[in-house]
């Protein structure tokens, strides 16, 4: 045997511990992001959530500014904090549309009084259709339309009030 | 006739009372519904109901089992309890009924979230080595057999 084949099974020890302690260090990303970035928005029209408030369609994204299209839920925890973030965005003139999964008028209605209303319009997806189309995962997550309709950004998770100088970035680049 | 066994008799009632106790906790506790960030509306219509057409159903099974959950990755959405997955089984049922091919189903949800929803293997580069590993593997194994039968006919 040669000298390297005696150590062919050290050798292939060690490249095992290196895969097995590198995939550890760096765990895996199990967030899905959304293929449809650079694609315009697919149709879709959603009837109203809450009394009062326009509903969403995806012609309604394309109106020449970008908009800041927020996947949300009452029944999600994270969404409570987000929406708080999403005020302060929207007093900096970002146009905040919000999709309600899986929503109940009244339920919606208590979110927004008790936590704040961003949003210019809500559409209600009943079905999760929509937030199926659009390749997200769950809730909280938005989107970053540009002023043709097009999708620039996902934001996966709640924005943070340290992601506020991220989504206005990625807004102005969507102009 | 010969006696029946005698089984030893539990002289701790107090043992055997601590094992009752505490089966019965376990299986309560088993009872107990776990707790999701779940919303408060019933599942979708066709997310756990059977399509009439029974060959439709069965296209709608297929595709269901191959498509992989967002939520408890590594379940299919046949197999999830999370209500995207009921959504998406939803969505199944409805578009097969509406007459649409399983694989054009398919494509639409990889066209939005890439291979990664398909459990089925495709031919992409970057499967390419799954495709070649068991040719490459037997390849070796030839090799290595035709270095014994070498080394033997040697000796």
């Amino acid at each position: 045997m040669t000298r390297l084949g005696r150590f062919a099974p050290l050798i292939g020890l060690g490249i095992f511990l290196i895969a097995v302690i590198w995939r550890l260090a760096t765990p895996m990303d199990t967030n899905v992001s959304s293929k449809l970035r650079n694609q315009p928005v697919p149709a879709f029209v959603l009837p109203p959530m809450v009394a009062g408030k326009p509903a969403l369609a995806s012609v309604d994204l394309a109106t020449g500014q970008p908009h800041l299209v927020n996947v949300f839920a009452s029944w999600c925890v994270p969404c409570i904090t987000e929406v708080g973030v999403l005020g302060q965005l929207k007093t900096r003139g970002v146009a905040i549309d919000g999709i309600a999964v899986r929503d109940l008028p009244e339920d919606v209605a208590d979110f927004l009084r008790q936590n704040g209303d961003p949003y210019e319009r809500i559409g209600s997806d009943q079905r999760s259709q929509v937030q199926i189309a659009l390749g997200s995962s769950g809730v909280p997550e938005s989107f970053v339309v540009d002023s043709e309709g097009v999708i620039r950004y996902q934001h996966i998770g709640a924005i943070k009030t340290s992601d506020v100088g991220l989504i206005l970035q990625k807004l102005e680049q969507a102009k | 006739m010969s006696q029946p066994p005698s089984f030893p008799r539990n002289r701790e009632p107090g043992k055997a009372k601590f094992w009752v106790a505490a089966f019965a906790g376990m299986t309560i506790m088993m009872l107990a519904p776990p707790v999701y960030a779940d919303s408060n509306l019933p599942p979708a219509y066709w997310s756990d109901r059977a399509l009439p057409d029974a060959r439709q159903e069965a296209q709608a099974q297929e595709l269901m089992n191959e498509l992989r959950c967002l939520v408890c990755q590594g379940q299919s959405i046949a197999d999830s309890d999370a209500e995207l997955a009921g959504d998406m089984r939803d969505l199944v049922r409805r578009r097969i009924a509406a007459g649409e091919k399983p694989v054009a189903i398919r494509g639409w949800l990889v066209q939005r979230y890439g291979s990664w929803i398909s459990y089925r293997p495709t031919a992409e580069p970057a499967a390419w080595p799954l495709w070649l590993a068991p040719l490459a593997l037997l390849l070796i194994g030839a090799w290595m057999i035709r270095r014994r039968i070498r080394l033997k006919a040697k000796t």
